[in-house]
């Protein structure tokens, strides 16, 4: 997902001369286009992220459209205050791109999961908090992310991310997309982990129960309507993310139901409120912490069966 | 009026506004705003081009305070220039004021907000590259304190301006000595300063913070040198105009009391301005 990205904005800068890439010395192998093709208008900072955001805040101040680039937490919990103070309360056309939301980088240790990153950003006022689950999304996300005029925050991808959805979609920012309907309960997921949400939904179709599954890929605004309409129409909601269960994606349908009322079952499966210190592939430690489809499908159903 | 006296007669009546605002609302950092008044007068008495009908002119130079603390210091300079009314000087930190403690973009003249430290100079050089990308005129003045100095993500937008040569950007620091615990000696040593920034690759000029023709012929000089963006330490003295708090840590802190104001404008020579 992160080269299609970068050949996707690569693609809108040739026809946008407002589009400025400004880096912390991270991004082999990927971002060389977009430096080699547009020279004057990309900066790598050094490793600097606080500088990286201020200079990129400066650049967007005057007119155009900065984007940062990093990998997991580096372009935002070390320099949060620049993206609260000078990003976000100044309303400037800052795209915040982190490249391996949740564990893709898991093997690697602690310091590379970003498992906080959507509660953290989607606290901030005014910042727009996308993740896309495949490429349909994610090439759909850059061109919104443009054309958006405000803070923006894309959690994207690594890479051989599983197609979704199997034709083209209507991508709207704070417009959940429905993959497949169902009448028994919700499963609602963001980001790549949806496809294990969709697996699961499979998986519980062969069981008797019928599953829809949204693809929420904008955490904030959240499309309020698809969760009420969710808790309506069906007898239970799950919410899916990489990404702890606190403040999520989880934390912002909670907030929704709980102030509709109705008392829906609900469950949110994300990862516990503990640092990931197993060591192990990507998919391997997903599995260990309860994103098998299997297991997924295993928890809704006993909400549903009021067995939770 | 000789212009450097018109600088003096401007740097008073920013006094005299830094201690009426943070008087009435008992705030602080008046010291702060004080030991800055001499280069804002210099920056809006000449240096700067900017025009009060139009506070958004693309044209305009840029300036960033960075210590925005001393939002007092440089409101006083913006009403006296024009872009804002007076009566929203009584407003300063009150309910459904004008204007906020630290300064903020949402007041005409005011070009970006701060408060936290260390956040100017990232923005000033991200300003300054737009203008040498796209071959704009506008210039970057960048003001700091002492403080500001230790923040890390100001010494990264050092390195960054230098690399990138932005002969176009001025970083002022109102090097009054003391920051928010005590003296800057005792608690990171900023010396030798100049040597410091010069090695990182500006062009640095020490000089009196107070002394309205060296700011003048010092900031008309840049930049120092073509393809080096430009270093000012400004030698300034904590609270300076009001002796009674000079060179104190409180000023930091506390305001001048009300029964002590008639007397500190007189002090300022402003009591025309000011009456109590």
């Amino acid at each position: 997902m992160r080269s299609l990205f970068n050949k996707v904005l690569l693609d809108i800068a040739e026809k946008n001369d407002r589009i400025y890439m400004v880096l912390a010395d991270i991004g082999y192998g990927e971002i060389e286009g977009f430096a080699e093709r547009f020279p004057d208008r990309f900066f790598n900072v050094g490793v600097a992220e606080q500088n990286m955001t201020g200079v990129a805040c400066g650049v967007a101040m005057e007119g155009n459209i900065a984007v940062t680039y990093s990998i997991a937490n580096f372009p935002t919990l070390r320099c949060l205050e620049q993206i609260r103070n000078d990003v976000c309360y100044h309303k400037a056309n800052v795209k915040i791109v982190i490249i391996g939301g949740g564990l893709a980088y898991g093997a690697l240790g602690v310091s590379h999961q970003a498992t906080e990153d959507l509660a953290i950003m989607r606290a901030l006022p005014d910042m727009v908090v996308l993740a896309p689950a495949d490429f349909a999304e994610a090439e759909a996300a850059v061109h919104a992310m443009i054309a958006h005029d405000g803070p923006v925050y894309y959690r994207c991808g690594y890479k051989k991310e599983p197609a979704l959805h199997g034709g083209p979609i209507d991508f709207r920012i704070g417009r959940a997309i429905q993959v497949r309907d169902g009448s028994d309960l919700t499963l609602i997921g963001t980001g790549t982990i949806t496809y294990r949400a969709f697996e699961a939904a499979g998986i519980l179709e062969s069981q008797g129960v019928k599953a829809r599954v949204l693809s929420m890929h904008t955490v904030k605004p959240l499309d309020r309507e698809a969760v009420l309409a969710a808790a309506r129409e069906t007898r239970a909601v799950v919410t899916v993310e990489e990404h702890n269960v606190l403040g999520g994606l989880g934390g912002a349908v909670a907030e929704v139901l709980a102030e509709a009322g109705g008392g829906v079952p609900f469950l949110r499966v994300g990862l516990p409120d503990s640092y990931i210190h197993l060591v192990g592939s990507h998919n391997w430690l997903l599995d260990h912490y309860g994103f098998a489809p299997q297991a997924i499908a295993a928890s809704a159903r006993r909400l549903l069966e009021g067995r939770q | 009026m000789k212009a450097s006296d018109q600088y003096r007669r401007l740097a008073q009546r920013i006094r005299g506004y830094a201690v009426k605002m943070t008087n009435c609302r008992s705030s602080g950092h008046v010291g702060s705003s004080l030991s800055m008044a001499d280069i804002v007068a210099v920056l809006y008495g000449r240096i700067l081009r900017v025009d009060p009908a139009n506070p958004r002119w693309p044209e305009r130079d840029r300036f960033i305070l960075s210590k925005g603390h001393a939002a007092a210091g440089l409101y006083g300079a913006l009403v006296e220039k024009g872009f804002f009314p007076k009566e929203w000087i009584d407003t300063y930190y009150g309910d459904d004021g004008r204007l906020c403690g630290h300064i903020s973009h949402h007041v005409p003249g005011a070009e970006f907000s701060t408060g936290s430290l260390g956040h100017g100079l990232p923005v000033a050089a991200g300003m300054a590259l737009v203008a040498k990308r796209q071959k704009r005129n506008y210039r970057i003045f960048c003001l700091m304190s002492d403080g500001d100095c230790n923040e890390g993500s100001t010494w990264e937008a050092i390195m960054f301006a230098a690399q990138h040569r932005f002969d176009n950007l001025t970083a002022i620091v109102d090097a009054n000595r003391i920051q928010a615990l005590g003296k800057v000696s005792d608690i990171i040593d900023m010396e030798p300063f100049a040597r410091k920034v010069e090695a990182f690759g500006w062009a640095a000029r020490e000089i009196d913070g107070h002394d309205v023709e060296q700011i003048e012929k010092t900031l008309l000089a840049v930049p120092f040198r073509k393809g080096r963006p430009s270093f000012v330490i400004a030698r300034t003295v904590k609270g300076k105009g009001v002796k009674s708090i000079e060179n104190t840590v409180g000023s930091h802190y506390r305001c001048i009391p009300d029964e002590k104001l008639k007397e500190v404008y007189e002090e300022l020579g402003v009591s025309d301005a000011f009456p109590v």
